[in-house]
């Protein structure tokens, strides 16, 4: 491994300092996931690694306060999966939040760090966006928040200045009566990326929501506000119809794990079979 | 800035500390600084899980983590599993279910799976196959690998 310093500051005012001074040579280490695998095969090479685990304002844990869940940046996804407030208001980001590589994986990485490392086929990413998730950034001027549609700019680009770090993702508690679901497609179970990755909600007004993931240069959020998918009892062609407009706007890559005609072709699956477990489940709740 | 690190951890039980360059994983730590070669190296990219050790009481792959954020905290191996010379329940049950064959990846199913029945002590087969996802074993003896830690759970032999 190429050489580089490892600082592990105690209060964020620092790591803001840090980042000013090095810019791009500064890597920020939360679960390290996918850092160290770059940093081991070279494709990363800062000049100094900035540990964030030991910052007193980044300890990890989820905290809820006027019906806002708000997750630290240092927060491993098993402690998401385990939460209870998670599986409850947000049980598609818990399902989404389990399906992460191996226990192993989950015991480090950081959900944070998944929207940070700004992968077009981020497991969380698809439940984050349906659930409307912000991201809360911090930087040497201020705290400012983002919607994560705005954060994600494109694969391994966020909208991060500088000297800016997210220190939480806040996500507003669904009003009742939403229902949601996560699929995804690989080519194993377990420690695989996602050859497509779905999220899809259905709210008391019978706006359904989309969000895909790995068919586009960052994951994306589509809706129905006509109310025809979340009908139970309208036709399949014309729900079919309105799935195809929506899943129609994906831009699938051919890669590895899948072709980009497979990838399209199983996004509408994939989709129509959540949407139809989501509409079930709002039947009986 | 330094390019190397003070690393004081409490391994297996025993505090120990090493200077290491700051880029050095924990897993090439423990086995080149600490001569603790049970843990073992193979994707070196958290797919394979041969390098799982428990950090803090939790199980990671060494070969994510850098061995300078260890510093302060408690490192288990596979080494420090056993007690007083003696191998764990669980380590017997690999042995008389006859899951081990090369052995390289028992190191880290061994760990892996003391992990899954600290949180799951009575785990069903399906439990057991979700709690060792993140372990490949190349010679294909899950089923084996399996069995042992149903019979380390007290469960019935299931090898027929």
């Amino acid at each position: 491994m190429h050489g580089f310093a490892f600082v592990a500051p105690t209060a964020q005012a620092e790591v803001t300092g840090l980042l000013e001074e090095h810019g791009s040579e500064a890597r920020l280490l939360a679960g390290g996931t996918d850092l160290v695998v770059g940093l081991r095969t070279g494709a990363i090479r800062p000049r100094v690694v900035v540990d964030l685990k030991r910052v007193a304002e980044l300890r990890p844990g989820l905290s809820d306060a006027g019906g806002r869940l708000a997750i630290s940046a240092t927060t491993p996804l098993s402690r998401v999966v385990r939460d209870g407030r998670v599986r409850q208001w947000f049980p598609a980001l818990a399902e989404a939040a389990a399906t992460v590589g191996s226990i192993q994986i989950r015991n480090r990485a950081t959900l944070a760090g998944n929207i940070c490392n700004a992968s077009p086929a981020a497991d969380t990413v698809p439940a984050l966006l349906v659930y409307g998730a912000e991201v809360v950034i911090a930087g040497r001027a201020g705290e400012r928040r983002l919607p994560l549609d705005r954060f994600l700019l494109g694969p391994r680009r966020t909208a991060l200045g500088r000297d800016e770090l997210v220190t939480s993702i806040e996500l507003a508690r669904p009003g009742a009566g939403t229902f949601a679901a996560f699929g995804r497609l690989t080519r194993r179970r377990g420690v695989d990326l996602a050859t497509i990755s779905v999220c899809c909600s259905v709210d008391a007004a019978g706006v359904t929501r989309f969000a895909f993931g790995a068919v586009a240069p960052t994951p994306f959020l589509v809706a129905d506000e006509s109310g025809v998918l979340a009908d139970p009892d309208a036709d399949p062609e014309t729900k079919d119809r309105v799935l195809a407009e929506l899943t129609g706007l994906a831009r699938p890559i051919s890669d590895v794990r899948g072709s980009r005609e497979y990838r399209q072709a199983m996004l509408m699956v994939v989709s129509r079979r959540l949407l139809r477990s989501v509409v079930d489940g709002r039947g009986k709740g | 800035m330094s390019e190397t690190a003070r690393v004081s951890l409490t391994l297996n039980g025993e505090p120990r500390t090493v200077e290491i360059g700051a880029g050095r994983t924990l897993l090439d730590t423990l086995r080149w600084e600490l001569d603790l070669t049970g843990t073992k190296e193979c994707c070196a990219a958290g797919e394979c899980g041969a390098c799982t050790v428990y950090l803090d009481g939790e199980a990671v792959n060494s070969c994510l983590v850098l061995a300078a954020e260890a510093d302060g905290r408690e490192v288990t191996t596979i080494e420090g599993l056993g007690s007083g010379g003696r191998l764990s329940r669980l380590q017997e049950a690999f042995l008389e279910t006859g899951a081990i064959q090369c052995g390289f990846c028992i190191p880290g199913m061994v760990v892996a799976a003391d992990a899954l029945l600290r949180e799951t002590p009575r785990p069903t087969l399906d439990e057991v196959l979700q709690g060792l996802s993140g372990n490949l074993c190349r010679c294909g003896g899950y089923t084996r690998i399996c069995a042992a830690v149903l019979r380390a759970a007290g469960a019935a032999d299931v090898t027929g």
